[in-house]
């Protein structure tokens, strides 16, 4: 029978999280790396016991783990993150210039098809990549020193790259996005880019309208359609249908369009989740209920997903990289809050348990389906 | 040999215990312990010192003897009683956030 792994990352160590392919029964096992940040942890689709994860600390900065055994042991991988050439400068909160400057890694992606090979975004903003299986670690320059890079400002949490995609068929593809720049595309592997934010639509910045400067708060797709994305925006439910060329919003009748995460059943390229936050100055559920929406449109029509989901005095956060799917027959969707809950659902939706309740915030959630 | 004592995060990351030896030749400077450090448990490197700019990271102290030799420049000379082995070489986190 199927297992599936969930990868946990909290604001104080990592969790691995097993169940069989009915998902009712979960073994818990952690905290890994006690006491410091996980942003990320995630396994290679190429060879499923390799894990990466991010490990930092305020105190002591980053460590980059990696384990050959599906989270069982660690080993420290190489931490130097060393901007190519000059760094110079992007825009600061204030407007004034500010040295670009290491801070973490936000966001791990392995390889779809080599497992030694992968791709970290960090902050300040640039794309990273590792061909030897975490040990060395080069900057694909391209991306930081794009002609709007010195025009970049940090969203509240850090100019942060967050999301990167790979396409499956075309591996010269790559999508990125960036708080609060926007997302970008590099047809060639990484070496150049492009913005793709047209259509995107930004009160708060002086042109809403802008080439760049759109606080993009996570980008999703489905493998089988990698020219369609869906992206939750600081406000606004976008989707494009030519890979960031032009985008439209899908926001419709979503109680607010605010939020951080989404993503796209694992067999259904139009059913894609989001889970609405009150407002950029209130980063919980609205209403005091936590309700996943759905919309197996493609967006505009959005359904309230909430059996088995607290809808009275709740007030958690999801961010954006704590919504994962797996791709058992009947998709399971998880996600994790900033109360420390991880919830599940094997029924794509449409009920959820909670597998762990008192877990530190969780930042980061991803899945495993394994043979 | 050198007595240098960790803090906890960085105690589970080496994979030690409280306190480590290390050698290092004289003249004994806070450089070359943390160099010794390094080399002994590569793990540590970069969460000590930034990696680039070989700066102590902003929410360490140094000490050593009951004085605080954060600020001191790397290469002087440790206290007799640290190259004696007799008093460790302390790294301490800041007792700053939670």
């Amino acid at each position: 029978m199927s297992k599936v792994r969930l990868l946990v990352g909290t604001r104080k160590g990592a969790f691995v999280l097993t169940s069989d392919g009915k998902r009712e029964h979960w073994e818990v096992n952690g905290p890994h790396f006690a006491g410091w940040e996980i942003y990320h942890l995630k396994g290679s689709p190429a060879n499923p016991d390799r894990l990466y994860a991010s490990q930092s600390s305020g105190w002591f900065g980053q460590v980059l783990q990696r384990s050959d055994d599906g989270g069982k042991t660690w080993e420290a991988m190489g931490n130097e993150f060393q901007y190519q050439g000059e760094a110079g400068t992007h825009k600061w909160y204030d407007g004034s210039p500010h040295p670009w400057a290491f801070a973490r890694v936000w966001h791990l992606e392995p390889s779809l098809d080599d497992a030694d090979e992968v791709y970290a975004g960090v902050e300040d903003a640039a794309l990273f990549r590792s061909t030897d299986g975490g040990k060395a670690w080069q900057e694909l320059p391209g991306l930081r020193t794009h002609p709007s890079g010195p025009s970049w400002a940090p969203g509240a949490g850090g100019l942060c790259l967050h999301t990167i995609l790979l396409d499956r068929t075309n591996p010269d593809r790559i999508f990125t996005a960036i708080s609060a720049a926007g997302a970008f595309r590099s047809d060639d592997k990484g070496e150049t880019w492009k913005t793709i934010n047209h259509g995107l639509h930004s009160e708060g910045i002086p042109d809403p309208n802008a080439e760049v400067g759109h606080c993009v708060h996570r980008l999703a797709l489905h493998p089988s359609r990698p020219n369609v994305l869906f992206m939750q925006k600081h406000w606004d439910v976008m989707r494009t249908d030519d890979a960031g060329d032009s985008w439209h919003e899908i926001s419709g009748n979503l109680p607010t369009d605010f939020g951080f995460t989404i993503d796209v059943h694992a067999h259904e390229p139009e059913t894609v989740y989001v889970v609405p936050i009150t407002s950029d100055s209130h980063h919980f559920v609205p209403d005091g209920k936590l309700r996943v929406y759905r919309s197996k449109t493609g967006g505009d029509e959005w359904e309230a997903l909430t059996k088995g989901l607290p809808q009275k005095d709740c007030y958690v956060n999801v961010l954006r990289d704590a919504m994962a799917v797996d791709s058992l027959d009947s998709c399971g969707v998880y996600f994790g809050t900033s109360g420390g809950q991880v919830y599940a659902s094997a029924d794509a939706g449409d009920s959820w348990n909670a597998i762990v309740r008192d877990l530190p915030a969780v930042f980061s959630v991803e899945v495993q389906t394994l043979p | 040999m050198i007595r240098v004592v960790l803090p906890p995060n960085l105690r589970t990351l080496a994979g030690v215990g409280r306190e480590v030896q290390v050698e290092v030749a004289e003249p004994v400077t806070q450089r070359g312990v943390l160099d010794a450090l390094e080399t002994a448990y590569p793990a540590l490197l970069g969460t000590i010192r930034d990696r680039s700019s070989q700066r102590r990271r902003p929410l360490l102290r140094f000490f050593a003897c009951e004085e605080d030799l954060s600020d001191e420049e790397p290469d002087t000379p440790l206290p007799e009683p640290v190259v004696a082995g007799k008093e460790p070489y302390l790294i301490v986190g800041a007792m700053s956030g939670g």
